[in-house]
C-alpha cells in the first residue's frame, strides 16, 4: 500500500477531487497547511512598513492506494492540479505498513 | 488709504458694543446646527476615531485600543462638566488660564448665553474636541501602556495641558490676543495630540518586537470606515466651528471636504509611485492628513487654497509615516504624531499662507499682503508643542507614580491587552 500525499493549490481542490472520483478512489483527507517553496511569499505593506508573509495557504490531499494504482493516481493529481505556474505544488509517495477500517476490524487492502 | 483706516478704527471701536448686544440674543438657527454639530464631533471619538485606531491594531488588542477610546470620551466628558470648561473658558486669568468661576457648571443656566448660541451649546461643542483631543494621543501608544495609566493620563491630561491650551486659543488667552488663527483646532487638537503622543511613545519605549515581527493591522475594513465616520463627523468640527449657520460655516463646510479629498488622493498616487501599491490604508490615511490639515484653515481660506493645503498633506502624511519614522526609529505604533503633528503644523502654517481675507474679514496670510501672520502662527505653533510636550512629561511622571509604571507586563504585552485586560476577544475565528 501506498500513501499519495499532494499539496495543492486551494482553488484546486474540487477539481482534483472530483479527477479521483472519476477515476474510482472513494476517499481522501485533507488539511489545510501553510508553506513555501519555488513560489515563494508574497510582501505586505502598511503605511511603509514592509512584512513578507512567506507562508502561502496551501491544500494537503491524502489518498492511501494499492500500489498498483500509483501511476494513475499521480497523473491524475497532476493533470487536475495544473496550473503551469509556480506554486502548483508537490506529491509524495510513502510506503503504508498497515490499514484496518475501525467499524468492521477489516485489515490490509480491503480496509482502504 | 486714509479712510480705509479711519474705517478700522471705527470698526474696532464698536466691537465692545457689538458683542454686549449680541450676547443677550439666541439665534434660533445658529443655535440649531451648533446642535447637530456637536453630535456629528460626538460620532468621530467613540465611532470614528475607535474603528479607525482599532482596525490598525493587532487583533489581540483591537478591543483594548476600542475600551481606551471610548472611555477616553467618557473621561473627557465627564472632567470637562466638572472643571475642564472653567479651565479653558471661564474669565481670563492673565492670558494663560480661564478662572473657576464655573467649576462644576456653576453659574450657566437655560438663560446663558455665549454668542449667538446657549452658553449649554457652546460648552458641549467645546467638550467633543476635549473628547478626540485626548482620544488621537492614543494612536501613539496602542499595544503597550497600562489601562489604569491611561485613565490616570486622561485626567490629568485634559485639566492641565488641553484646557489651558484650548484658553490660549480660544478663551482669550494670550495666543488668541497675539492674533494667531486657528479655526478648528490645528494648534489645540492635532498639533497638541500628536506631540503629546510623541513624548508618551518615547517614554513607553518601542512595543515588543517592533521592527523584528511582522505586526499586522486587525481590519483595514474597520480602519476604512473609521475614516469615513471621521470625515462624516469632521463637517460638524469645521463648518460647526464657526459657531453660526452663515457663509463662512459654508465656505469651510466646501474646503473640509475638498481638502479631504485630494489628500485622500495624493497620499494613494504617492504610495502607487513608491511602493507599487495603491492601499486602501493609504487612502484612509490621506483623507485624514487633508482633514487634519485644513482645520485650522478651514474659515479662512478659498477653495484652491484648500486643494494645495490637503494635497501637500497627503505627501508630508506619506513621507513622515513611511520615511520618517523609520528613519528616526521611534515606535508611534498608529502614527498620531506622523498625522495629526506633521500635518496639523503644516495646516497651520499654511494658514498663516492662505488666509483669504474675503472669506473672514480681518483674517489675511502671506498671499494676502499680511507677511507678519506667518510669523504669529509660527510662535503660536512653537509655543504649543513646547508647553504640551514638558507639560505631557511631568503629566506621564506623576501618572507613572500614580499606576506604578505606566507599560504592561511583558507576558501580558504578548499575550494580547484584549484577553488580558480586558477578559475578551474580538473575533470567535474558528
Amino acid at each position: 500500500m501506498k500513501k499519495v500525499e499532494a499539496i495543492i493549490k486551494p482553488f484546486k481542490l474540487d477539481d482534483v477531487k472530483e479527477a479521483l472520483n472519476e477515476i474510482g478512489i472513494q476517499g481522501m483527507t485533507i488539511t489545510e497547511v501553510k508553506g513555501y517553496g519555488r513560489q515563494k511569499g508574497h510582501k505586505e505593506i502598511y503605511r511603509g512598513a514592509e512584512y513578507v508573509v512567506d507562508f502561502i495557504p496551501k491544500i494537503k490531499i491524502e489518498v492511501i492506494i494499492e500500489d498498483d494504482w500509483l501511476d494513475k493516481v499521480i497523473d491524475t493529481i497532476c493533470e487536475a492540479a495544473k496550473t503551469g505556474k509556480l506554486g502548483d505544488g508537490k506529491i509524495f509517495v510513502i510506503n503504508i505498513e498497515g490499514a484496518v477500517r475501525v467499524r468492521t476490524g477489516e485489515k490490509g487492502k480491503d480496509a482502504i | 488709504m486714509k479712510t480705509k483706516s479711519l474705517f478700522i478704527a471705527l470698526w474696532l471701536l464698536l466691537i465692545p458694543f457689538s458683542n454686549a448686544f449680541a450676547q443677550d440674543v439666541i439665534d434660533s438657527g445658529d443655535t440649531a446646527w451648533i446642535i447637530v454639530a456637536t453630535a456629528l464631533v460626538m460620532v468621530m471619538t467613540p465611532a470614528g476615531l475607535a474603528l479607525f485606531y482599532g482596525g490598525m491594531s493587532r487583533s489581540k488588542n483591537l478591543l483594548n485600543t476600542l475600551t481606551m477610546t471610548i472611555s477616553a470620551y467618557c473621561i473627557a466628558s465627564v472632567v470637562w462638566v466638572l472643571w475642564g470648561y472653567t479651565i479653558a473658558f471661564g474669565p481670563d486669568k492673565g492670558g494663560l488660564v480661564g478662572g473657576l468661576d464655573h467649576i462644576f457648571m456653576i453659574g450657566i443656566g437655560i438663560d446663558s448665553v455665549s454668542d449667538t448660541i446657549p452658553t449649554f451649546v457652546f460648552a458641549m461643542f467645546q467638550m467633543t474636541f476635549a473628547c478626540i483631543t485626548v482620544a488621537l494621543v492614543l494612536g501613539s501608544v496602542i499595544d503597550r501602556m497600562k489601562f489604569s495609566s491611561w485613565i490616570v493620563f486622561s485626567v490629568l491630561w485634559l485639566t492641565f495641558i488641553y484646557a489651558p491650551i484650548a484658553h490660549w486659543v480660544w478663551g482669550g488667552g494670550w495666543i488668541e490676543e497675539m492674533g494667531a488663527l486657528d479655526f478648528a483646532g490645528g494648534n489645540v487638537v492635532h498639533i497638541n495630540a500628536g506631540v503629546a503622543g510623541l513624548v508618551l511613545c518615547l517614554v513607553l519605549g518601542k512595543r515588543l518586537g517592533y521592527g523584528k515581527e511582522a505586526m499586522f493591522p486587525s481590519s483595514i475594513t474597520l480602519t476604512a470606515l473609521g475614516a469615513a465616520l471621521l470625515w462624516f463627523g469632521w463637517f460638524g468640527f469645521n463648518a460647526g466651528s464657526q459657531l453660526a449657520a452663515d457663509g463662512v460655516a459654508g465656505s469651510a463646510f466646501l474646503v473640509t471636504n475638498t481638502s479631504a479629498a485630494i489628500g485622500g488622493l495624493s497620499w494613494m498616487f504617492t504610495e502607487w509611485i513608491v511602493t507599487k501599491k495603491p492601499t486602501l490604508l493609504g487612502l484612509a490615511s490621506g483623507i485624514v492628513a487633508g482633514l487634519v490639515a485644513i482645520t485650522p484653515a478651514a474659515g479662512f481660506v478659498n477653495m484652491q487654497a484648500a486643494l494645495i493645503i490637503g494635497a501637500v498633506a497627503g505627501l508630508f502624511g506619506y513621507y513622515s509615516v513611511a520615511v520618517l519614522k523609520h528613519k528616526l526609529g521611534y515606535d508611534d505604533s498608529l502614527d498620531a504624531f506622523g498625522l495629526h503633528g506633521i500635518c496639523g503644523i503644516w495646516g497651520a502654517m499654511a494658514t498663516g499662507l492662505f488666509a483669504n481675507p474675503a472669506i473672514t474679514e480681518g483674517a489675511a496670510g502671506l498671499f494676502y499682503g499680511n507677511p507678519g501672520q506667518v510669523w504669529i502662527q509660527f510662535v503660536s505653533i512653537i509655543a504649543t508643542a513646547a508647553f504640551t510636550a514638558v507639560g505631557t512629561l511631568i503629566v506621564i511622571y506623576i501618572t507613572k507614580a500614580i499606576t506604578g509604571g505606566i507599560r504592561v507586563d511583558e507576558e501580558d504585552e504578548i499575550q494580547g491587552l484584549d484577553s488580558s485586560i480586558h477578559g475578551e476577544r474580538a473575533f470567535e475565528l474558528d
